[in-house]
């Protein structure tokens, strides 16, 4: 079949059953903007192409299925990075197709020329300039392969303008067939073997599980291991819904906000249980002090992470569902230790020492209530993103998710603007729940822009921005760690946030008061459209427990 | 501690980029690198030499294994190889040193490959310590310029880095 380079990507999109996509029209893409014109795929128009590449990742988050967003040459392309480095840093499967100046162009700094490949290296898991059109066909079922196998990851397919109007022989393959790249889905055997016997062995276990059980959708495996053996599970911000967070076994998040539970049991058992997960440094604090006690049994997909910042004692290189289903063959309950009496201990941590704030009736609105409040109006069920900042850790301190995919957060790259587009993407995932976008004041007006899309497409999601008037986690650090000089972290003089939501054709709401917060969460709830709600809350409101940066993770500012 | 690295690559444009573009923002340092073709058509082989302590190297090794273009990756320095680097030395040589310079070069068995009035280019090839004391010994005439490829290596025997057959 002859098709030209435009016709061909969208006959990829259709063969890799992709249902939307995300995207800014501009001189390089016209050609490929005029095919999905004709084919009539949907596609959501945002104000900004970072707010495309956000959108792709949520859709993709919430969905599983890769997300797809197209952006022009040069600053188009210069402005999905932020988007791809956020899709990178927390492995999130995307495909950005970028129009670029025509070949014979390129190197000559035409007009609204940029090496988006190089400069777009380190944030993707890999990336093509297609300079023949023979090679578009199994470039576009690399991108897509690459991208949704292995540690998945964000690809990027650089496709000069000329190449989209030329014709060549399109055939889609059906299979990608890479010398060069092969990811390890089964777990070594023996590896598995030895990681039961320390499981059968050990007295204070726990499990410290991450994105890679979502994104692997280990979530029922997990839940079945911790309850077979009796372990405690504590997730990364990226693994939250790994298991419920109601689960009695579930301690919360560790590290730098962890609660006291999470960090106590990791300070004192003797197997740590790291599951998708690649210790980072907000998890682990010091980490010379990190799990002094305890063996470690690390699993991931990604070989290069085990080693990377801790040494792991039984290391397994394999698909978390994978080697956790081997495992638990592996284990049959009558034959494990008891752990009884650790689980008792940290349950009762987890009793004495849970996350506090107070509300006193009547005064300042507090966020954490805020929270709260939206978590028992939504009844949990509500698929939350975030934005980046204080908002962020009590949003995944206090609305605590039922199932994997239902909170979606910026971890590893912490991109502030990121929530308010990526929920437009979870929403067109799913049209029919509710998504909600817990924002900071000052993440949402990086993004703000995307109000327009929203109205347009009347794309129902709800914005409750927890208004501090602060960059309040640049504000908490300056009075932990700065002699409380505020240095240019006051965000007063920001708009009118309902104001704005109005002028953009959305519902605007504002609360003040604790007593307030209910109905117009209500009210907001059951309003069709995008709506923002502006909670104007204490402007001097800490996240607790805090670890200070680079000390162990049990010396909790707050935490008692 | 010095480790070599034998790293078989796609021949695609860009792919040097990723490989050096990898070492530098991870931080590794990469003291000496050496490209060319192999035996196969579309694949070729970096030689690279790098400072770091053996956790490192396992990191680069696994960070460079991640790359899509990147075919295998070799640890060379604990087995039993052949390295060698080709230099090109430029040195002043007034009509009267010339014997003297040539009697050095053979003692080397390094080859005059140009002459002119007042210098000549003398090739070599060796492992490091040959080429630093050749230069060592050149630097009396007065050495003008050098040019030199990095080191390339096999392992000795008939052991391959990378079976052929493997590929297709």
């Amino acid at each position: 079949m002859r098709l030209t380079g435009a016709q061909m990507v969208l006959a990829c999109l259709e063969a890799e059953n992709v249902e939307v996509i995300f995207g800014f029209p501009g001189g390089a893409v016209l050609t490929l903007y005029d095919e999905i014109f004709k084919k009539g795929i949907r596609h959501i128009l945002t104000r900004h192409e970072q707010g495309a590449a956000h959108a792709a990742d949520g859709y993709a988050r919430a969905s599983g299925k890769p997300g797809v967003v197209i952006a022009t040459s040069g600053p188009g392309a210069t402005n999905l990075v932020t988007g791809i480095a956020t899709a990178y840093m927390d492995s999130i499967p995307i495909v950005a197709i970028t129009g670029q100046v025509a070949t014979p162009l390129i190197g000559t700094d035409a007009f609204q020329e940029a090496d988006i490949t190089g400069i777009t290296m380190p944030i993707t898991k890999h990336n093509y300039l297609v300079k023949d059109i023979n090679e578009l066909p199994y470039v576009l079922k690399e991108a897509f392969h690459v991208a949704c196998t292995g540690r998945k990851g964000p690809v990027l397919i650089d496709l000069p303008k000329d190449l989209q109007v030329q014709e060549g022989e399109f055939a889609y393959p059906a299979q990608v067939e890479m010398s060069t790249y092969r990811p390890t889905y089964e777990g070594h055997t023996g590896q598995i073997t030895r990681a039961a016997n320390a499981i059968k062995k050990a007295k204070r276990p726990l499990l410290y599980t991450g994105g890679g059980v979502i994104s692997s959708g280990a979530h029922e495996e997990l839940l079945e291991l911790s309850r077979r053996v009796s372990i405690p599970v504590t997730t990364t911000l990226t693994g939250m819904g790994g298991v419920p967070c109601d689960y009695d076994f579930f301690l919360g998040m560790p590290g730098m906000h962890g609660t006291y539970a999470a960090n106590n049991a990791i300070n004192e058992s003797d197997l740590l249980i790291a599951v998708g997960v690649r210790f980072d440094d907000r998890v682990t604090g010091k980490l010379e002090t990190f799990a002094p006690q305890a063996q470690i049994i690390h699993i991931d997909i990604d070989p290069a992470e085990i080693g990377k910042n801790v040494v792991a004692h039984i290391p397994i290189v394999g698909d978390v569902r994978l080697v956790l289903k081997e495992l638990l063959k592996r284990l049959q309950s009558a034959e494990t230790h008891d752990t009884r009496e650790w689980c008792a201990k940290v349950l009762e941590w987890k009793t004495a020492k849970p996350l506090r704030y107070r509300q006193e009736p009547g005064s300042c609105l507090k966020p954490q209530f805020v929270i709260e409040e939206l978590y028992r109006l939504t009844r949990g069920e509500a698929i939350v993103t975030t934005d980046v900042g204080q908002h962020q850790m009590w949003a995944a301190q206090y609305y605590r998710v039922k199932r994997p995919r239902a909170l979606i957060s910026s971890g590893g790259l912490g991109t502030m603007g990121f929530g308010f587009p990526a929920a437009i993407g979870a929403q067109m995932a799913f049209p029919e729940k509710q998504v909600i976008c817990i924002a900071g004041d000052g993440s949402f007006q990086m993004n703000s822009q995307e109000l327009a899309t929203a109205v347009c497409y009347n794309i129902p999601v709800k914005v409750a921005i927890i208004n501090n008037q602060y960059l309040g986690m640049v504000r908490q650090w300056q009075k932990f760690f700065y002699g409380g000089r505020y240095a240019h972290s006051s965000l007063a003089g920001s708009p009118d946030f309902v104001k704005l939501a109005e002028a953009y054709g959305a519902r605007g709401f504002r609360v003040t008061r604790p007593e307030e917060t209910a109905a117009a969460i209500d009210t907001a709830l059951n309003t069709p459209g995008p709506v923002v709600i502006d909670f104007q809350v204490d402007p001097e409101e800490n996240v607790l427990p805090m670890v200070a940066p680079n000390t162990s993770i049990v010396e909790m500012i707050g935490g008692e | 501690m010095k480790r070599m690295l034998a790293i078989l690559v796609e021949d695609r444009p860009g792919v040097l980029t990723r490989v050096s573009g990898l070492f530098s923002r991870r931080g590794y340092n990469i003291q000496n690198i050496a490209v060319g073709r192999t035996m196969e058509p579309g694949i070729s082989r970096m030689t690279v030499t790098v400072e770091a302590d053996p956790l490192t190297v396992e990191q680069i090794v696994k960070q460079l294994n991640k790359l899509v273009n990147v075919l295998k990756v070799s640890d060379m320095t604990d087995e039993p190889s052949v390295g060698r680097e080709l230099m090109l030395v430029k040195v002043k040589a007034e009509p009267g040193r010339r014997s003297e310079i040539q009697q050095m070069a053979a003692t080397f068995r390094a080859k005059i490959i140009d002459l002119s009035p007042d210098s000549m280019i003398i090739e070599v090839t060796g492992d490091e310590q040959k080429l630093q004391a050749f230069l060592m010994m050149m630097q009396e005439f007065g050495i003008k310029e050098i040019a030199s490829t990095g080191k390339i290596s096999l392992l000795r025997g008939s052991k391959i880095t990378r079976d052929a057959k493997a590929l297709s």
